[in-house]
């Protein structure tokens, strides 16, 4: 029951951590209709600059700057890779967000020389609580509520604000919503800033929960927070945390089985035969709506 | 119609066609006679192109029938979902009798060939190379032949039958230019060059005259007579020029709103008064 | 394309190219004294191997990607069935039990090689011809297998569109990575360790009674498979079927409505490509000399997807000069971006393990962002295209 109970929670807290990622995927394919390959890889660079300030600096002054400089690291990667291709191909951007994400890992492999780097310990965030007979980390406990606390947040922004309202028009109809004036750009960025920021958010409570960071540690959790939106509709936020958490859940529960049967291998290839089943059987996902084609 | 001596080449019946809650093609039914040369009209958004894309295989109908050559080739009545949101009449009709669906492929080996109103073309293909694909779907050959070369004297009909066609259409000198480097004027013959290659017994014409001057629209007329005589047709089309309609058309269908409105000659759908209130008032001011 | 009667300077242009490689790489024990470059274990030869290799598979890639206009990144997936079918029906049976020791033998005894070794004989001619026709058939099977799951993975995917395929077929790779590492197959897969010991590129080097390599032909054998495997997909392409591809890649609502059964050329396309990857999986497997399912990751395919970008989306012999340049630069001409440099007691700045790969993702992206064609677009190189810039001349 206990080791239940302790599968369960770890499922939990790792769902809620693919969920600020998958919000990151989920509005910008809503808006650019692009599957964002580098994302992942800002969620690592964001592991590895938390690191390397907290290491100079006070917590207190590192964590918040970790997030600023994420969010203008996306900003930047909108701008300088993404932003030029907008006339072209959606199959053109695809590629350049490839690049991108080929250019973040072999830049942090050069920065960190390649070896693992261990995430620095947080106080409290790493400190450990009694509950339910487990000992568990305070972050395992904190993330769900974290998530649900921004999620709503965004959710304000998005139904009651006027920027909130220009990403919803542009997600229904670019080309309309440019020629009713909206400025699309300032759009656009504004979603690589909440999906960067919140990329950061997860990075610290993710990694803080995790042994260390390799080039490679975004790619995973990227694809899988992919899948999240995927499954819960792309382009509807409670979708992509709602798939999240699924995806989360699965996951901790396939690791947590006998080692005898020898199925953690499959924890990751779980949620791409997920991916292809939804694809096949319901490919708007949970909450998300069909499209019909023009011809 | 009332002639019902002549072959139908293509029959209409009952077709609905709905999207959600909207009723894009509202059990239309109408017949097109082998050899003629018939017009389907309306004002903009009443439903035309999606009734070609019905009989073409791009949309699946909601419910009906349609026939070519004596045979039902698609058939659909609505099940599951689209029995409780129907909007349409006749649901229980072809309910006893199996479905049909074809793909746009099936529909155009059987013999039924199109145009788009936007005209798409290959855009990275040559002239020649845009009929020479459509000699592809009645190819005897698979793909290891093709690519062992096997049947050499396939291709070479392949060839050879798409280059007659290009001299038969005065595109022959423009073969080696890329598609949609031609003016527009050529592109849409292109187009229906294109259509022709794949053998066709019954042609639709989607707008064929959109973004024409005058001067083009009437060499049209007499093109598409022509190529109906010579290839031994049966034209449907959709058109917004009315001078072009009533000049070539044999029978002419008013749709509005999805649904009939009028149908006969030229003249009578000309003095029809629901036709000019729907239709034609505004349409002379766009046929300048 | 005109009516090509060009196959002839095609096929010369090939049976040169091979000739000058069987020579290269004799060339150092022909004439002694020449520069170390050309040296069989010269860095030259790596790439010559790696690069003949990789453009299979990045040419495969194109015909999809390029020519259908379906977005895959499945390729690693594919280049993995296609090392296991090679690798596991090569390893001589008498090695299998030593290979798969951690699982008390392989539960599959049976190699190709062995059994027509049975026919012709295991030493000299016959040994030679037995390794010959084993290696190519198990490089054929290698094609089907990964052809067959293509086939099968395809019905329900390419119905997807774009983007949806593309992050389908990504997942579809990463299952098969994880299925063939799961211990439970060891006995077929070997697990999470490598499968050795089956014909490699050096076992076609032609040895003297004393085991003394008499003519080299490693090089050699990859450009020949290679070579014939491309110049397969050339044919494809010019054929009625390629020009259906490009059709559906330009418009698939027009191509569909001019009879083209779009899902069956899909289809097709997938296969075929997938089958090309599966033998360039093979040689991959007989390149690094073994199969090892974590070295098929998605950043493989990444890596061959940007040489197809590099090269021009659309262009055969763009895929291959890219696969030539990009390997040569990564395994060769930037090796030094990775070594710290010197000059007296300056420390030339940024040089160090890692910088090459940087410097190179850079340089893709400059590719990516400002010229989107590719070194060659969608034009190929070829003899017309020689000879109308001699005359402009």
């Amino acid at each position: 029951m206990e080791y239940v109970i302790s599968v369960l929670l770890s499922g939990v807290s790792v769902g809620g951590q693919y969920a600020l990622i998958a919000i990151g995927y989920t509005l910008v394919y809503g808006i650019l209709r692009l599957i964002n390959f580098a994302h992942g890889d800002v969620f690592m660079v964001a592991g590895l600059m938390g690191i390397y300030l907290t290491a100079s600096l006070p917590i207190s002054l590192s964590l918040p700057l970790v997030i600023i400089l994420t969010v203008v690291l996306g900003f930047t990667i909108e701008r300088v890779a993404y932003k030029p291709l907008r006339e072209a191909p959606r199959m053109s951007v695809m590629i350049s967000a490839i690049g991108v994400s080929y250019l973040l890992q072999n830049t942090a492999t050069y920065v960190t020389g390649g070896q693992p780097m261990t995430y620095p310990s947080i106080p409290f965030l790493s400190g450990t609580v009694n509950l339910a007979g487990t000992q568990t980390k305070w972050v395992v406990i904190i993330t769900p509520f974290l998530v649900l606390g921004l999620v709503l947040a965004l959710s304000v922004l998005i139904n009651k604000t006027k920027v909130g309202m220009a990403m919803r028009a542009v997600s229904k109809d670019f080309e309309t919503s440019r020629l009713m004036g909206i400025r699309i750009n300032s759009v656009i960025s504004v979603t690589f800033i909440i999906g960067s920021a919140l990329a950061a958010v997860g990075s610290i409570l993710f990694f803080t929960n995790y042994p260390a960071i390799t080039p490679m540690s975004g790619a995973m959790p990227g694809l899988k927070a992919f899948v999240a939106a995927v499954f819960g509709g792309i382009g509807s936020i409670p979708g992509a945390v709602i798939g999240a958490f699924l995806i989360g859940i699965c996951e901790t529960i396939i690791k947590g089985l006998p080692s005898s049967w020898d199925v953690s291998v499959f924890s990751d290839a779980f949620t791409f035969a997920l991916l292809i089943v939804i694809l096949v059987f319901k490919p708007q996902g949970l909450f998300g709506e069909a499209a019909t084609d023009k011809v | 119609m009332e002639n019902t001596a002549e072959n139908i080449a293509l029959h209409i019946e009952n077709v609905t066609m709905q999207f959600g809650g909207v009723v894009s093609v509202n059990n239309l039914t109408l017949d097109v006679p082998e050899h003629k040369i018939i017009a389907l009209i309306g004002p903009n958004g009443a439903g035309k192109t999606t009734a070609f894309n019905c009989i073409t295989g791009v949309y699946r109908p909601t419910n009906g029938l349609i026939e070519f050559m004596g045979k039902p080739i698609v058939r659909n009545h609505p099940t599951g979902k689209d029995a409780k949101t129907y909007l349409g009449e006749n649901a229980d009709k072809y309910a006893k009798e199996s479905t049909l669906s074809p793909t746009p492929d099936e529909i155009t080996k059987l013999g039924i060939a199109r145009t788009f109103q936007n005209i798409r073309l290959w855009k990275s293909m040559t002239v020649f190379e845009n009929v020479l694909v459509a000699k592809h779907m009645r190819a005897k050959q698979n793909v290891f032949s093709a690519t062992f070369r096997g049947n050499a004297a396939e291709e070479k009909r392949m060839r050879d039958e798409t280059m007659a066609l290009l001299q038969e259409q005065g595109l022959d000198s423009y073969k080696d230019e890329l598609a949609t480097s031609l003016p527009y004027g050529l592109q849409r013959r292109l187009e229906i060059a294109r259509a022709l290659a794949t053998d066709p017994r019954l042609l639709l014409l989607d707008e064929p005259a959109a973004g024409m001057n005058p001067q083009e629209t009437l060499e049209l007329a007499d093109f598409v007579r022509e190529i109906r005589e010579k290839y031994n047709l049966t034209v449907f089309l959709i058109e917004h020029h009315m001078d072009l309609v009533m000049n070539i058309s044999d029978y002419i269908y008013v749709i509005d709103f999805g649904s009939e409105i009028a149908q006969g000659v030229p003249d009578e759908v000309q003095s029809n008064q629901r036709v000019i209130e729907a239709y034609l008032g505004v349409a002379e001011e766009d046929a300048v | 394309m005109k009516k090509s009667k060009n196959y002839i300077p095609a096929l010369t242009g090939i049976t040169a190219l091979l000739l000058f490689v069987v020579l290269l790489e004799n060339i150092s024990s022909i004439i002694p004294g020449l520069p170390s470059v050309f040296d069989p274990t010269s860095p030259l030869f790596t790439v010559l191997k790696k690069a003949a290799v990789y453009s299979l598979v990045a040419v495969s890639m194109n015909l999809l990607n390029g020519f259908t206009g379906l977005f895959s990144l499945g390729q690693a997936g594919f280049m993995l069935l296609g090392a296991y079918t090679y690798a596991i029906l090569t390893v001589p049976a008498a090695q299998k039990d030593q290979v798969y020791y951690l699982f008390g033998g392989c539960a599959f005894d049976f190699s190709i090689v062995d059994m027509f070794e049975g026919i012709f004989g295991s030493g000299g001619a016959g040994g030679a011809f037995s390794m010959i026709l084993g290696v190519l058939i198990a490089l054929i099977l290698a094609g089907c297998v990964a052809g067959f799951f293509a086939f099968l993975i395809g019905f329900p995917v390419l119905r997807l569109k774009s983007d949806y395929l593309a992050i389908a077929t990504l997942g579809f790779a990463e299952i098969l990575r994880a299925i063939f590492q799961w211990q439970k197959l060891g006995p077929i897969t070997n697990g999470a360790n490598m499968i050795k010991g089956f014909p490699t590129f050096s076992s076609f080097n032609i040895t003297d009674a004393s085991g003394n390599v008499i003519v080299r032909l490693s090089t050699f054998v990859p450009f020949l498979i290679t070579s014939l495997c491309i110049l397969l997909i050339v044919l494809l392409i010019h054929s009625s079927y390629g020009r259906a591809f490009m059709a559906i890649r330009d418009d698939e609502v027009a191509a569909e409505a001019m009879g083209v059964a779009l899902f069956r050329h899909k289809t097709l396309s997938f296969v075929i490509s997938s089958f090309f990857a599966g033998v360039g999986g093979a040689l991959f497997a007989m390149y690094v000399a073994n199969a090892q399912a974590k070295a098929f990751t998605s950043t493989m395919t990444y890596e061959i997807l940007l040489i197809v970008v590099i090269g021009g989306i659309g262009s055969v012999s763009g895929s291959v000069l890219a696969t030539f340049l990009y390997v040569a630069c990564s395994e060769w001409w930037l090796r030094f971006l990775d070594s710290e440099l010197y000059f007296g007691n300056f420390k030339v700045p940024l040089l160090r393990n890692g910088f090459r790969m940087v410097v190179f993702s850079v340089v893709i992206m400059i590719i990516v962002l400002f010229f989107s064609q590719g070194i060659m677009g969608n034009r190929e190189i070829s003899f017309k295209a020689f000879r109308k810039g001699k005359n402009k001349q």
